[in-house]
């Protein structure tokens, strides 16, 4: 037991990997179902331990030499308590998708296929809890391209419902590769000032090496450090869908399978998200990011606009996973902005966004796919009338909605508390305000389908819906109700991202 | 039971109430059972903490803490002591009224429609007890959202439409401005200069405009913030989702005018005037003063408007709106007897109202009748539904021996007192006319109703089809509420009294 406790975190992510590799030959006749489930509940308990471990413990940080090879040498895994919450929320949509999963994909894709399924699906877990612990600048790039390239493959199994899922599947990887390259590239750069790719390393050598050489007459490579970082922030923002990089989003969430896009929408982006933060908080750090190139700015005006023309186009569409895709393009400003602002509250703003919207998307995703489940399709004349019909789903989904708009006693609307005193304690005024018009926005679009839902008439001499099956519908109220639940008590996941916050900014609360 | 435990079964009691009665959706009599008992039992709770507010008491208790530093908290305050008796008590004749009145219309998804009260009493309870500016400002929106079925109630477009205007209009100011001005003051309070969240006497913003910490133009800009915010106030241009809410059943009407939501708006005022920016500091800092003219002005020209609407319910709204700002006239001469009269003005107009669309309800449920124009001979048909409206509109008018009356007096002495501080004596003198031209104009709208349903005779096509008063509950509830109108006049000790507690509370 002893010997588990000390290796979780690298078993948190070798242990989907083993498992996926095994899903794929002997997962066959729901077996690999089964398989999945299990491993998600483990990796589940894991980091949930690790998080625990992490806020109990005095020192923040836990460091794992994998094969026991030290840093800078070997790679490392560290987990403080930005990547344990981080950690968490993926384990814990994962664990929660994967219920849904087994009812909604064997409506989608030929069923004697279904072990590759879950074997994609755990290394798509893999990569996405690896780039969470890793230490490692390009370890960390082996794994985004892990979680990627599964991602591309199950996007593109949306094709028995819709063709378009395989041009969406094709655009994804283009433009994931093309920002997973500049990523790579960037590493290039500042391994060729700094000779290593452990990020504390790396870190640690351009601020007592590098940096101080810039005041004087021979400043060292400062161009290339300039255009690393640069790449890396590209490629990054691609990963991220951060606004005008998104182009790839819509598509590939509207046409993936059902609980893919749940999956996707709750965590992919959140931890590219996640990564930006770590490139720019530990790795190259605010002075230089913010003080020196003054990339919050631009941040800023891409979350701005983001929320504002991101909120807008979900507005204008029809197609209801078109709408919420268009919608997470706005929260992810929500979620750049509040990084950018580079403030304690702005920070904690942005990494409890990081969990609410996880919960809020994800609900919603998923009270989609019943309604595809149900009807076979999800536009907004399918879901007229529902709200008698399928009374729980739509409530959920209702929920969800209210929490995107930031209703309070939501949990979108604690991410909002907190952005919005933020952006006026770092005198951004006008974020401000496009922060509270973004909600404003967000109402029209969320009641838009919430008129659809209990005011409009179910077209006549169409068959009878049922209410979701009890493993798909448990997950989404599961969800839904947690979107709730950290609106009314947000102690403890204010008290993860605050930690996490004043650990990024190095003060002590 | 300690008062404590009372504040929170006062919100509590409501929501088992819903619950109950949506278990009880097969069998209306049960149905309708709990929904008395909900208000009786609410109504209980909330005056037995009445002795221990004017002994001078001010329980608290907080319920949770949602955000760290940021709890659901509640205080008991003679101020929301007033609007808390007076949307509870009113709920009652309300409730037994809607019975009588969606049985007689044979309104479909009556269970739904009576789900939403208790959620909306709720939420009023919640508003008048919040401790800080976060709790007032999450039932302000639970109360917009949980009475949006109430008003979209018959479901067809119409309702839809209006709905997006009652919900797009107060969301939209209270999400732009409000919250806004919520959390520009979190902001202001983290960087320690604002003393409290909470709702303190002579307001929270005392010492940080003595250091300089807050410029008087973001105190201003804050005050203004809060105002607009309130959209619930129907300051005009914000006050179109009142007549909009219209298209909702009468009870849903009275409910919104008299019980619970636009009470809710200028309490929210009167509170925040009071125990966030302070009377005397907004008196001296000068950065109020605007409030008067849009005050004066909304009243006027709600009073106008008023006077060309045949739609009687419409006609009703209007008339709301310039009565609101009677409220906000009396906080804005920012004295003590003003917010005095501000606050028994709540009282005043709660009374008349209900017991007005009461009657046009009741005229609605008996005769299907609509407009003012169709109202000839009604009076003699319908004795007691109009002796009612004769009482209420008394009361808007002003004149003794109505409760009315006593509001529009204490508001002039408020004028007076404002008289003595030394400025242009502009104001005074504007809020004057004010109150005089729209005496005469409110008489000018309702009046005439008078005297067409007991004066002139009723129309041929009248005669052949004879109606008699509306079902049994309708008229208890409305003859209720009026002779509280009347009797008000004689006997208001209870509502006096907190009002001179608020009085003594800003001066």
């Amino acid at each position: 037991m002893e010997r588990i406790h000390q290796n979780l975190p690298a078993l948190i992510v070798v242990l989907p990997l083993c498992m996926g590799l095994i899903t794929s030959i002997i997962g066959r006749r729901g077996l690999g179902w089964w398989l999945a489930m299990g491993t998600a509940s483990a990796v589940l308990a894991m980091a949930v331990q690790l998080l625990v471990n992490v806020l109990e413990s005095g020192t923040l940080t836990v460091t794992y030499q994998m094969g026991s090879w030290p840093a800078p040498f070997g790679i490392v895994y560290v987990v403080d308590p930005l990547n344990a919450g981080v950690l968490t929320i993926v384990a814990l949509i994962g664990a929660i998708v994967t219920l849904y999963a087994r009812k909604s994909i064997a409506s989608e894709m030929d069923p004697r296929r279904l072990h590759f399924f879950y074997a994609l699906w755990l290394f798509c877990m893999t990569g996405l809890l690896g780039i969470t612990i890793t230490g490692d600048a390009f370890n960390l790039y082996v794994l985004l391209e892990i979680s990627s390239l599964s991602t591309y493959t199950l996007v593109a199994l949306g094709r028995q419902r819709n063709r378009r899922a395989l041009t969406a599947a094709i655009n994804y990887l283009v433009l994931g590769s093309i920002g997973a390259t500049f990523y790579l590239l960037g590493i290039a750069y500042l391994y060729m000032v700094t000779g290593s790719l452990n990020i504390a390393d790396i870190q640690h050598i351009l601020a007592t090496k590098v940096f101080p050489t810039w005041g004087t007459d021979a400043p060292m490579y400062r161009t290339t450090v300039y255009v690393g970082f640069a790449l890396m922030a590209v490629g990054l923002s691609l990963k991220l869908a951060l606004f005008p990089l998104h182009g790839w989003l819509p598509n590939a969430y509207t046409y993936a399978p059902s609980s893919v896009s749940a999956l996707l929408a709750s965590t992919a982006t959140k931890v590219g998200a996640y990564a930006f933060i770590r490139v720019i908080f530990t790795l190259v750090g605010t002075g230089f990011a913010y003080r020196m190139l003054h990339t919050d700015v631009v941040l800023m005006v891409s979350a701005g606009a983001a929320i504002l023309v991101g909120s807008w186009m979900a507005f204008r569409q029809t197609s209801l996973k078109k709408l919420l895709a268009y919608s997470s393009i706005g929260q992810i400003g929500y979620i750049t902005l509040g990084f950018a602002l580079g403030n304690v509250n702005g920070l904690t703003a942005s990494i409890i966004h990081l969990f609410n919207h996880a919960l809020t998307k994800g609900g919603m995703f998923m009270a989609l796919g019943v309604v595809a489940y149900r009807l076979g399709n999800t536009r907004l004349q399918d879901v007229q009338g529902l709200g008698r019909k399928l009374p729980f789903t739509m409530a959920a989904f209702t929920a969800g909605g209210l929490g995107l708009i930031g209703v309070p006693l939501t949990a979108g609307f604690v991410s909002k508390w907190y952005l919005v005193t933020a952006c006026i304690e770092a005198g951004r005024y006008e974020m401000a305000a496009i922060v509270l018009v973004g909600s404003l926005i967000a109402l029209l679009y969320v009641w838009k389908v919430v008129e659809a839902i209990y005011f409009g008439k179910r077209p006549e001499n169409v068959p009878g819906v049922k209410e979701a099956p009890l493993t798909m519908l448990v997950p989404t109220l599961l969800l839904a109700g947690a979107s709730i639940y950290f609106g009314i008590d947000a102690s403890t996941s204010a008290r993860v991202a605050t930690a996490a916050a004043h650990f990024l900014l190095g003060v002590t609360p | 039971m300690t008062p404590e435990m009372t504040i929170l079964l006062a919100i509590g009691v409501p929501l088992l109430g819903s619950v109950l009665i949506a278990m009880s959706d097969r069998v209306p009599n049960l149905r309708e059972a709990f929904t008395l008992l909900t208000a009786v039992a609410t109504f209980g709770l909330v005056a037995s903490l009445y002795p221990l507010v004017i002994a001078g008491g001010q329980p608290r208790v907080e319920l949770l803490t949602v955000i760290p530093g940021v709890p659901l908290s509640f205080k008991v305050e003679p101020l929301g002591m007033v609007y808390a008796l007076v949307a509870t008590l009113l709920w009652m004749p309300n409730s037994l009224y809607s019975i009588g009145y969606m049985r007689g219309n044979n309104e479909k998804h009556q269970t739904r429609f009576y789900i939403c009260f208790p959620l909306a009493i709720a939420s009023a309870i919640g508003i008048a007890f919040a401790e800080n500016l976060f709790t007032m400002f999450v039932f302000y929106e639970t109360l917009t959202l949980s009475t949006f079925p109430l008003v979209t109630h018959k479901g067809n477009t119409d309702a839809v439409r209006s709905g997006r205007v009652y919900l797009g209009i107060l969301l939209t100011t209270s999400v732009c401005f409000q919250l806004l001005a919520v959390l520009w003051i979190a902001a202001l309070h983290n960087g320690g200069a604002v003393s409290s969240l909470n709702f303190t006497h002579g307001g929270i913003f005392r010492e940080g405009l003595a250091s300089g910490a807050v410029s008087p133009a973001i105190f201003g800009l804050l005050f203004f913030l809060y105002i607009y915010g309130i959209g619930k106030a129907a300051l005009m241009p914000v006050h179109r989702w009142l007549p909009a809410a219209m298209v909702a059943p009468t009870p849903v009407s009275a409910f919104l005018h008299a019980v619970a939501v636009v009470k809710a708006g200028v309490f929210c005022v009167i509170k925040v005037t009071v125990y966030v920016f302070g009377v005397d500091l907004l008196q001296s800092q000068g950065r109020g003063d605007w409030l008067i003219y849009v005050a004066g002005t909304t009243i006027l020209a709600a009073s106008l408007i008023a006077l060309f609407q045949d739609n009687l319910k419409k006609r009703l709204a209007y008339s709301t709106i310039s009565q609101l700002s009677y409220v906000v006239l009396g906080v804005a001469l920012f004295t003590p007897l003003g917010i005095m009269a501000a606050t028994f003005h709540i009282v005043a107009h709660a009374f008349g109202k209900i017991t007005l669309f009461f009657a046009a309800g009741s005229v609605y449920t008996a005769a299907h009748k609509t407009q003012v124009s169709q109202l000839d001979g009604i009076g003699r048909r319908m004795p007691w539904t109009m002796g009612a409206f004769a009482i209420g509109t008394l009361s808007m008018i002003g004149v003794p021996p109505v409760v009315g009356m006593a509001s529009k007096w204490l508001l002039i002495n408020g004028v007076v007192e404002a008289w003595s501080i030394p400025d242009g004596h502009f104001a005074e003198v504007f809020a004057l006319v004010v109150i005089l031209f729209s005496t005469l104009l409110n008489a000018g709208y309702f009046l005439p109703i008078v005297y067409r349903a007991f004066f002139k005779p009723l129309s041929d096509s009248d005669r052949a089809h004879p109606h008699g008063e509306a079902p049994w509950p309708i008229v208890t509830a409305l003859t209720f509420t009026a002779a509280l109108t009347l009797f008000f006049f004689f006997w208001n000790k209870p509502a006096y009294e907190l009002a001179e507690l608020v009085r003594r509370a800003v001066g």
